[in-house]
């Protein structure tokens, strides 16, 4: 059945991409969307039968040589099997609410193809049982991340932005990869019961690196964090994820919010049991995780494109997953993931049927007064905006709050780093609710700004898409309420899947437990100051705070750093050693010198050979005269 | 499985030459001569890439040594003989060479139309020489294949290849050539000590320190430049611009994997302590070759230069890997090796697709291929893909392995090495961005044609191949893992017969330092091993302490030379031949 589940998408891929041309683009709608219904079926009856304890089925041997083996299995536990409900549904919704969004568009089976592709993909990453197989899906992903970025291959935007992601996630990547090797060099095994079973008895190896001793479940913990970074979009290696809008509204929805991004959470619960006996990448990971949750909303307060704005959400809110995690709150981490799955696609998807409402126009600025006309869109997005905010009833108000509350006993218990954690998570908890409803408000309400023929033209989308919207807005209502239990029931629920000694409901203080509320309807409130009651009020803050706007609006201007830092530098650095280093050096020392000294010998050899008579005899003389001396001074002397 | 017939192996290496006496045969008046010509030339290569199918099949893991063994006298006098066998390297590198010389065969149907006799009889001949250098167990007869493959691919580029096809054609010579004439010094000079060249019976022998220092940089010279290393690659990229896509893939394919089988084959198990020696020395040059040709093929302008700069990232990968010593490290080199000689070959193809139709090679030639070529972009994606080693690739496993097994070694190598991930992706995915996607602005290329069915019947087996290899990559590592367990062991097991020097004091450049060794006095005992040294004229015999080092020689129970532990040395020896150390 686990086997089932996870092909049936890589079934739809085969026949949607090899026989697409073949099926036509209903075919290849079906040949794609009836198995991922399927594999979504299954995924929940596979949740329903996990006991807690992990089932491996092993598929076959992949590398082998020496020491080193790996092979091709499934782990279901309940870890895998939460990520495999989230992953096949929303794909599932996403699929579905692609023959809609896609119809005008005329490669629609490679689409679907690709979308069936990311899908078995995440599907593997998340069952692996080993970190190679871990690190297959994790390229994977990235790959169907690429193609689909770069879907629309004719737009240039959308090649560099596919290159970047993949780019990015590459030198994320690296980090893992190096993981990978320090794994196996401390416990002789990439596969994780090995990993678990003996990561006690290795914890105070010590593994000498860049000419340092450093702790070897630090320096592992470490190096894989550096990949979670890169594929979920952290701090430093966030670029990408912007960027990563170009690709089609689904796309955004599916793998650049639900899924694929929220990887390097998942790896980093299903590491748990190494992570906790490094509390120094811990405390990193807090850190990473807080810090990217706040810089990343306050980028979201300025931007104008409806999907950058809710981008950076995701980006932001994946950092309040880390956070959780660095502070062993795997469980609020990973509920946070599941939520979060529902009311991003949500958000997503409606954004996709705003844009689609509005003749493919992103900017908000053009967009603006079309609650009345789309309403059934605009309900859908306030529903995913209270659950983002963390409202009560909805979805988001469980998980976030669990996770601020767990950030603020963990500094009640004397870890400092949970203040800071909840301190942030707070901060922005503020900023969340006010950008949700700068998007809210800039889109639906005040007067139309956009040309009065896309306003003519402005329709609710139809059934086959708002229909997945409703599904996920069910998700985005009950998930948490439905969920919480479960969820903090600690190892009861999760087995051994993830390590547990933290999780659980802490207990708070009142004002504590409430203050999120209160913060979020300060920051709902705001937006609706700055953009309906008094709308010259941002243009003015924007030209006060000049520096502080530009900042925001330019992204920190972390591209532009990039840029100089990296990107030109490679260019030129390249161009350097092809003309200079190859060219003028080892060819010019080499093969061209000795040949050009060679001609330069001969040519003057040659000079001797003028055919003049008197010349030979000169040159003879001169011979003669030489070795007559020479036989004088040797013979006779 | 099919059984072990030892003139099997003669027969593939040898086949391809009836197909030549055919094709000379063929006379040229008949109407349908070329194309008489290139039948010929194709069934002879698929019956020799059929038969040695065979060799895969009979082959016995579980033995030991050299299989398919066949020898017979050559120069009696001279005690060489014509020996060939082999083991499970040389098993998939002869595999390659058949499997790529049809492959050529097809691709050139029809972009060659002058000298097909000529051309195929090339190609033949290259298989010739390509089984026997990778089969041959003579030193002398390994040196006639390797140099003589030159021949054929000096006159494929020099005669079918492009506008600055006599420049390409030379500069490759004129590298060849430097390191070939040390290797023969070298054959010589083992001739001349050992009194045999027949490898199987080098592999017993163990060479004196210093000549094997000598004899090490010897060969180095001449497989670096093959494989090619930093900084003797400069021939590579002119020669695989110039030469026509079947010399390419033939080049990029079997004879870039020379250098480094004679790494494997040579280096390592003859000279074990010289390799140890100059270990850091390969690494520098491959991190240098990974990070450099990386960055210059960055800023290419041409497809097959690009793809050529790639190709001695890649070997720098396998250079590495052969020079751990780990069995992670030289299996995933011998596997990167095959793994390029597919994906590079392939890369080289798809480069030849385009060039048929538009006779440039030039990337902003190009541009928004996917428009009229969708299956030629699902083919050159794929290559590129397994190019960059994206998991369930052939690229993957080799890639992978080599630094897994760097790792073990020396972290820091394998965190430069490592850096080769994100830029290999970097130029490959520009290069494929520039080609396939964008819009279709240019309008000579607003007629391109599709992949041909001869195209696609290339591109199929050669992906089937890369995911064969990607995802079950035990049908190989299977066949090639026991030989190379045995290769390492041994390696470590004679490693231990030499003393301590530096190279600077066997190149006489320094004089022997005598703090060179660490000795902890408190922890050892010693032992004695009789052994003759002549330069004390006298049975000497080789003080070793516990840990199998050596550190000086006794005579008549007195130490002549102790190095550097005269003071403390107890100089008598009892009768039980054990000193021990105040």
């Amino acid at each position: 059945m686990a086997i089932l589940c996870v092909f049936l998408p890589f079934l739809g891929f085969l026949i949607a991409g090899l026989f697409g041309r073949q099926l036509g683009d209903k075919g290849a709608q079906y040949a794609t969307c009836i198995p991922m219904i399927l594999s979504a079926i299954l995924s929940v009856f596979l949740f329903l039968g996990n006991s807690g304890i992990e089932t491996i089925i092993p598929l076959f041997t992949w590398i082998e040589t020496g020491t080193f083996s790996v092979s091709w299995a499934l782990r279901l536990d309940t870890l895998s099997c939460v990520m495999m409900i989230v992953v096949t549904f929303v794909s599932t919704l996403v699929h579905i609410y692609s023959i809609g969004y896609m119809s005008h568009d005329k490669s629609i089976p490679r689409f679907m193809a690709y979308l069936s592709l990311f899908t078995f993909f995440m599907l593997m990453l998340v069952t692996a049982n080993n970190l190679l197989q871990l690190f297959f899906g994790w390229e994977g992903v990235g790959l169907a991340s690429y193609l689909l970025i770069g879907f629309w291959y004719k737009k240039a935007t959308a090649n560099a932005a596919s290159i970047k992601a993949f780019l990015v996630n590459r030198v994320g990547d690296f980090g893992f990869a190096l993981g990978i090797f320090a794994c196996f060099y401390i416990f002789g095994s990439v596969s994780f019961d090995d990993i678990f079973r003996d990561a006690a008895s290795h914890k105070d190896k010590i593994i000498h690196f860049l000419g340092h001793d450093f702790h070897a479940m630090t320096l592992i913990t470490f190096l894989l964090f550096i990949g979670a970074m890169g594929k979920s979009a952290q701090l430093g290696l966030h670029t990408w994820l912007p960027d990563a809008m170009e690709g089609p509204t689904p796309v955004s929805a599916l793998i650049h919010a639900a899924t694929m991004v929220t990887a390097g959470v998942f790896m980093v619960a299903r590491m748990s049991p190494l992570f906790e006996l490094a509390p120094d990448t811990l405390a990193f990971v807090t850190i990473i995780g807080g810090l990217t949750a706040l810089f990343a909303a306050t980028i979201a307060l300025t931007q104008n494109d409806i999907k950058r704005v809710i981008a950076y959400s995701t980006c932001s809110q994946l950092g309040y997953m880390f956070f959780a995690a660095g502070l062993s709150a795997y469980d609020a981490s990973i509920f946070h993931l599941a939520t979060h799955a529902f009311f991003k696609a949500l958000l997503f998807l409606g954004a996709g049927s705003v844009i689609h409402a509005m003749s493919g126009e992103q900017d908000m600025r053009q967009m603006g007064g079309i609650w009345r006309l789309i309403p059934t869109t605009y309900v859908l997005m306030w529903i995913g905006s209270l659950a983002l905010a963390g409202i009560p009833i909805f979805a988001g108000y469980y998980s976030k709050d669990l996770i601020l509350e767990s950030a603020f006993a963990s500094g009640a218990h004397g870890h400092m780093l949970g203040y800071f954690a909840y301190a942030i998570g707070i901060l922005t908890a503020l900023l969340t609710a006010f950008y949700s409803w700068r998007l809210i408000f800039l889109t639906f309400h005040g007067k139309p700004r956009a040309h009065e023929r896309v306003m003519a033209h402005v329709h609710e989308s139809p059934f086959v898409m708002i229909m997945p919207l409703i599904l996920l807005a069910i998700g985005a209502i009950f998930a948490g309420i439905l969920g919480i239990d479960y969820f903090t029931s600690g190892a009861a629920f999760w087995g051994k899947s993830i390590v547990t000694n933290h999780s659980g409901h802490p207990h708070v203080p009142f004002v504590i437990e409430h203050l999120t509320l209160v913060v979020v309807l300060v920051g709902i409130g705001l937006a609706y100051i700055f953009y309906l009651l008094k709308p010259t009020l941002p243009g003015i803050m924007a030209r006060k705070f000049k520096a502080l706007y530009q900042l925001s609006y330019n992204k920190y201007y972390v591209d532009e750093l990039y840029d100089l830092m990296f990107v030109r530098p490679s260019f030129i650095i390249g161009r350097i050693f092809w003309k200079a280093g190859d060219g003028f050096i080892i060819d010019g020392l080499g093969p061209d010198g000795i040949s050009k000294l060679t001609m330069n010998a001969s040519l003057r050899i040659s000079r001797f050979q003028t055919g003049y008579l008197y010349h030979y005899a000169f040159v003879m003389l001169l011979g003669v005269f030489a070795l007559m001396t020479w036989m004088i001074y040797k013979f006779l002397m | 499985m099919f059984g072990q017939l030892p003139i099997l192996l003669t027969t593939i290496i040898f086949l391809p030459l009836i197909g030549v006496i055919f094709i000379l045969l063929v006379p040229k008046q008949i109407p349908r001569f070329e194309h008489n010509i290139k039948n010929v030339a194709l069934w002879t290569s698929v019956t020799t890439f059929v038969l040695s199918l065979f060799l895969w099949g009979g082959f016995d893991v579980a033995h030991k040594g050299f299989q398919f063994y066949h020898v017979v006298d050559w120069l009696p006098s001279l005690g060489i003989k014509y020996a060939v066998g082999i083991d499970g390297i040389s098993l998939f590198f002869v595999l390659l060479s058949t499997f790529l010389i049809p492959v050529c065969i097809i691709a050139s149907w029809r972009t060659i139309k002058t000298y097909i006799r000529e051309y195929m009889i090339c190609f033949l001949l290259l298989e010739i020489m390509m089984v026997g250098m990778f089969a041959a167990l003579d030193l002398v007869l390994f040196y006639l294949f390797f140099e003589a493959v030159l021949i054929p691919m000096f006159i494929i580029i020099g005669v079918w290849g492009g506008q600055r096809r006599v420049y390409a054609a030379f500069k490759f010579f004129l590298y060849t050539l430097l390191g070939s004439v040390l290797m023969l010094l070298a054959i010589i000079a083992i001739y001349v000590q050992m009194g045999t060249t027949s490898i199987p019976e080098l592999l017993t022998k163990s060479f004196p320190y210093d000549l094997q220092i000598y004899l090490w940089l010897a060969f180095f010279a001449s497989f670096a430049v093959k494989v090619p290393m930093w900084p003797v690659h400069t021939w590579l990229p002119d020669a695989h611009v110039e030469a026509p896509t079947a010399g390419s893939v033939i080049l990029a394919g079997v004879l870039l994997k020379m250098g480094a089988y004679g790494f494997l084959r040579f280096s390592l198990p003859l000279f074990p302590y010289a390799t140890e020696v100059f270990t850091p020395f390969v690494y520098t040059l491959s991190i240098i070759a990974i990070i450099y040709t990386s960055l210059v093929a960055l800023a290419q302008e041409d497809m097959k230069k690009l793809i050529a700069y790639s190709s001695v990232a890649h070997m720098g990968f396998v250079t590495l890997g052969i020079f751990t010593l780990t069995q992670q490290g030289v299996q995933g080199a011998i596997f990167q090796m095959l793994s390029h000689g597919i994906v590079s070959a392939a890369l080289f193809l798809c480069v030849g697709v385009v060039y048929d139709r538009m006779h440039s090679r030039q990337i902003s030639y190009y541009g928004g291929l996917v428009e009229r070529m969708p299956l030629y972009a699902i083919a050159f994606m794929i290559f590129t893909l397994a190019s960059i080693g994206l998991p369930g690739t052939s690229g993957f496993v080799g890639e992978f392995l080599v630094l897994l097994g760097s790792f073990q070694v020396n972290n820091l190598v394998a965190l430069f090495a490592t850096t080769g991930l994100i830029l290999g992706a970097t130029y490959a995915l520009y290069l494929y961005r520039r080609v396939i996607f964008g819009p279709l602005q240019q309008d000579h290329l607003k007629s391109i044609l599709d992949l041909s069915p001869r195209e696609i019947g290339i591109f199929v087996p050669l992906i089937l191949i890369v995911f064969w290899m990607g995802i079950y990559p035990k049908n190989f590592t299977h066949m090639v893992d026991p030989t190379v367990s045995e290769l390492i062991k041994n390696f470590h097991k004679s490693k231990e017969h030499f003393p301590t020097k530096s190279v600077a004091e066997v190149l006489g450049l320094k004089t022997p330092d005598q703090t060179n060794l660490a000795f902890d006095n408190t922890k050892h005992t010693i032992d004695f091993q009789n052994d003759y040294y002549p330069e004390y004229e006298a049975k000497s015999r080789k003080a070793k302490n516990r840990n199998g080092m050596y550190f000086g020689y006794m005579n008549a129970g007195q130490f002549i030379n102790s190095d550097r532990l005269d003071d403390e040395f107890v100089h008598n020896v009892d009768s039980k031949e054990k000193v021990s150390i105040r």
